[in-house]
This record gives C-alpha cells, structure tokens and sequence, in this order.
C-alpha cells in the first residue's frame, strides 16, 4: 500500500490527543507525497471509535481481539509486524508515549526499519525522511535524516503537531487478527490510579512552582512562604517528586497534573516538554530561571533571568509589604 | 539473580551554557561536568535493591571512553560487583539503534536474568536503548518502570508510568529489559571514600574485535539515523524579559499579579 500509517492511540475507552496530532501531520505529509493515509485501530469492541476516525485518514484498518483489549506491546508488535509484512507501509508514525515508548523500539528492530524517536517534525523528500529531535532537554534541535528502507518509522512528541480540521472521507476495512494463540510473556493486568493528595493543585488561581533549580529542599519553605503570603499554591516539575522532596499530587505535567490557574510561575524550572505539556494553557506564565536558553522562556509570557535564591526572597519581602 | 545495568556518563547542561562545535553535529564538551545519566542512577539503585532482596550480583555496562570508568566506579561503590567497559573509535557516532546493537554484542555471552536501563538519556533522548536491546536479544521488556513489584518463578509484576499519573500493571516473563523511570526509589549516596576505593576494582575493557561484530553494525556505519546538523531552537515570540534590579522586577511582578492573578 506504501501508505503513511498512524497507529491509533486509545486508552479506556478514549482516544488519545496524539492520535489527531499524528494524523494530521500524516495528511500534511500525504498531501505533499501522494501516499495514502491509514489509521491503524487496535482494540476490542472499538468499531464506534473507528467510525469516529474515518473521515480523518483515507482508511482505516481496524483489527479487533481479546487481546488487544488494553495496550499490551507484545500483542501489538505481533499484530503490527504482520500488517507491515502484508502491506508494505511506507512510514509508520506512533505517539512518543508511554504506549510508543513501549512499542516502538522492539518492533522496528523486528521489521528493520529505522527509528527516530521524540521527534517534533518530520518531512520528506522523495525517499529522503528527515526528522527534528530535540536533545539536552529541549535546548538543542537536532535535525536528522533516516537510512533509506522499505519502511520507516518516527515517534512524534505529543503536542508538537497542531491538529487541523479536514476530511479524507475514509472507509474502514475490518482485518481479522492474526493472533492464534495466548500471549503469555506479557500480560496486562489492570490499571492504578494515583492515590488522590491533599491539595488539588488544579483548583489554584495562582500556582508557584519549584523545579530542579531548587537544589535543596531546605530552600522550599521561602517559595511556600511567598505562596502563602499570595494564596498561592505551591506545586512543581518532575525533579522534585522524583527526590520526593514534595508528593506526587503537586506535580505538574505528563506523568502528572495538567494545570491552567490564571498565573503560574515557574522557578528554576527549564521546561522540558513533559512540564510544558502541563502548564500551557495557564492565563499568564512568568518564569524564573538562571540560563537565558531554557526552554521555558518560549512558553512564559514573562522571565526574569537570573539567581532565583536572590530573587525569591526579594519578591516574599516585596509581596508581604503589598499585600500585607 | 543476575542483573545487568546499562549505563551512560552524560554531560550536565540543565544550567550550563552550550555552545555547537565546529562540526556543527554535536556541542562543545570541553568545560562540562560529566556524571552518571540520572535515569541510570535510579536503575543502578533499583538493581541493588533487588541484590539484596534476591541475591546475586550486579554488573554495570558503559559504552565510552576511559572517562566513562568514572561512572562505572561510582556503580561498583554503590554495590554494582562489575564493571564492562566497551570502547573504541569504531563505537564512535553511534545512533541509539548501533549503541543497542553493540550493547547486545556485550551481552550476549553473558548469564542474565534481567536487564536494567534507564528509560532514556539525557543528552540524546532516545528512550530507544532499551526495547531495541530485548527485541536483539530474543527477551521481553517494558519501558517505563515506575515499580518493580515482585519477582517470582521466572516472571516480574511491575508497574508502568503512563501519561496523568496512571500506571497499568505487567506480569512479565524472565529475562527481560526493564528501562527504569526516574524517581522508582532513593539512589544512596555514594561517598568520595567509596568511589576511591571501588578504583582498586577491576574493570574489563572490550573493545570491536572482542565483541564479534562487523565493520557495517558499529557507529555511525551501523546507525540507522544520521545527525545533519545541530541548531538551537527558535524561541517563537518568547517571554518579554524583566530587567532591573531585584528590587523594580518584583514591582514589576506584583503589578503582574494585580492585573492578571486578581490579587488585591
């Protein structure tokens, strides 16, 4: 089919973000190329999700089974590995996901093609696939080019694909699974939610937010006391939850909590995508930071460049005397 | 139990200055301070950790150069019991895919029960390392650990970050690859008494021929993507920056969060 493939992303019973982020750049890419548009649907049961998905890619391929009633990436890289073989895909995209980042890999290795992974664009020029991947946490872009082969695949970074609103006017065309028998290596088993915290940083007007740029955690209690003295509330990036100098419920982004008070400021916090992903939608971003290049100057509406230690408490002092 | 733990010596930019070197492909590493890649630290831990539940031994695999033993020294002084060290200029330019491929080389004609990787670098970011690793291997895996629940009869329960502070629960057949996510435990601290000491350990060093590869599997000859260029992001409309003393931008930023946050 030498068609451009999205692999459908789906999760309790919901479609995924990425899957109309991935499908609208592989309309971009098709548009230019002349290769058709597959989604790729994998489930149980998710023929109302397919109908919903039509429109948006000339077809799409859906293939139904027990076992791929929840994302298991072994039963996927089985199912995937045959459709590749049958139909010959030109480019595969999948989301640079916890589901991606499980699947992706393995399955190129097994089909040979070439990989690159977290990528925020890609384009192509007759055989030529170029991608740009960013390093060092978002400071450097990389742009790459993929060995020629039959097929390629690119995991793209969520967020990183405006979606658009068009038609392809697709149909659907049902496979029957090849999986003959049970898969025992890997078995999903079910779902947990995180514990539910004290505090619902979602709920804020004002969240004030620590990154790695901390340092210790004896420096939390001043931003506590310049949220306290705001009604503010106090919340953070990976780094912080990872030393478990603050429980998981305050942090914001991928793995955590997507957040949108009406300010949010950002402390030594870089702004690595996962972070970014979770505060964008605030009203008004100001961001503290001590490296004119960090990422998160290109999401803040205000920085301030320089040493938060010198800041912070100069802006409690501040604050105190205001709102005193 | 037999564990392997794949580890990186990466240089600390979260708050240095990069500059691109003259090839234009890569930065200048000149003035940076190397360390152990931080999701490698906790899978270093994690690794421990199942030592002393379990039993058996630790080994810890780098790819690199003689800096790289550093990092390997800091592994054996928090429990690792040895250390691999696989360098050589043909290594040099490898894309995650090569680095899986010369890793696997390694691993090969070693006695494992599990593998632990972090779950990416970073530096380059693959998050690729791992999965490729186990698909050359013939073994499972899964990515993104949070949790290592239990092991028992030659099968692992662990627990897999997914996006919103979900995890979905595996039931995993040995040996596999675990690509470990940060913050799964509390790495110890390794002291500068420590580090010295482990330098008295052996490290074995392999090199291309020890590792029966061919010419076309190793470093950039063996990568499947190929770096063209490296350039520093745009910064799109960017923040409007406060200038000042400490004292005129925290005006600046009361007046802010009058007119924005409505704070009165």
């Amino acid at each position: 089919m030498n068609d451009v493939v999205v692999l459908v992303e789906h999760r309790q019973g919901a479609i995924r973000d990425i899957t109309y982020e991935m499908l609208t750049k592989g309309k971009t890419l098709c548009e230019k190329t002349g290769n058709r548009l597959t989604a790729v649907l994998l489930g149980k049961d998710v023929g109302a999700m397919a109908q919903d998905l039509k429109d948006l890619a000339s077809q799409v391929v859906l293939i139904e089974d027990p076992q791929l009633e929840n994302f298991n990436s072994e039963a996927y890289q089985r199912v995937l590995e045959n459709l590749v073989q049958q139909e010959k895909p030109y480019l595969v995209l999948m989301g640079h996901t916890a589901f991606g980042m499980d699947l992706a890999p393995s399955l190129a290795t097994q089909i040979k093609a070439p990989l690159a992974t977290d990528c925020i664009d890609v384009t192509v020029e007759g055989d030529h696939i170029e991608a740009i991947r960013q390093t060092y946490g978002g400071k450097l872009n990389v742009q790459v080019h993929l060995k020629p082969a039959q097929c390629s695949m690119i995991t793209l970074r969520p967020a990183s694909v405006s979606v658009a609103d068009y038609s392809l006017g697709g149909e659907i065309t049902t496979v029957s699974s090849p999986l003959t028998e049970e898969i025992a290596s890997k078995r999903f088993l079910e779902y947990v939610e995180a514990a539910v915290g004290e505090v619902d940083i979602t709920q804020a007007d004002i969240l004030i937010s620590i990154g790695r740029g901390i340092k210790d955690p004896e420096n939390i209690p001043v931003v506590q006391e310049l949220a306290d003295s705001l009604g503010a509330v106090l919340s953070c990036s990976r780094p912080v939850v990872d030393k478990k100098w603050l429980p998981k419920d305050r942090q914001v982004g991928t793995s955590g909590k997507t957040v949108k008070p009406k300010v949010y400021i950002a402390i030594g916090i870089s702004g690595a995508f996962q972070h970014v992903a979770g505060m964008k939608g605030s009203g008004t971003i100001i961001a503290i930071n001590r490296d004119p290049r960090a990422p998160i100057f290109s999401f803040a509406h205000y920085g301030i460049v320089g040493d938060l230690f010198k800041i912070v408490p100069a802006l409690k002092g501040k604050i105190q005397e205001a709102f005193a | 139990m037999e564990i392997i733990v794949c580890i990186k010596r990466v240089p600390e930019t979260a708050e240095a200055d990069i500059v691109i070197d003259k090839t234009g492909r890569d930065i200048e590493k000149g003035g940076l301070v190397f360390d152990i890649n931080e999701w490698d630290n906790y899978a270093v831990e994690e690794a421990i950790i199942l030592k002393e539940k379990y039993g058996g031994s630790v080994t810890v695999i780098s790819m690199g150069p003689e800096g790289a033993n550093e990092t390997l020294r800091r592994a054996l002084a928090m429990g690792a019991d040895q250390a691999i060290r696989l360098t050589d200029p043909a290594f040099e330019g490898a894309d995650g895919y090569a680095i899986a491929r010369t890793l696997s080389q390694a691993i090969k004609p070693l006695c494992y029960d599990l593998i632990l990787t972090g779950v990416q670098t970073e530096d380059d970011g693959y998050g690729q390392v791992g999965g490729t690793l186990a698909e050359m291997l013939g073994i499972g895996h899964a990515a993104v650990v949070s949790r290592i629940e239990s092991i028992e009869d030659g099968r692992a329960r662990v627990h897999r970050e997914l996006e919103g502070g979900l995890e979905e629960v595996l039931d995993l057949e040995l040996p596999a690859v675990l690509t470990i996510q940060s913050g799964i435990n509390e790495p110890r601290y390794v002291s500068i008494m420590g580090i010295r000491k482990a330098a008295q350990r052996e490290i074995r060093v392999l090199g291309f021929q020890d590792l029966a590869m061919k010419p076309e599997e190793a470093g950039e000859d063996g990568s499947l993507t190929i770096v063209e260029r490296v350039s520093f992001p745009l910064v799109g409309e960017g923040a409007q920056i406060l200038e000042g003393t400490v004292d005129e931008i925290s005006d600046r930023v009361i007046a802010i969060l009058k007119e924005k946050g409505g704070v009165a």
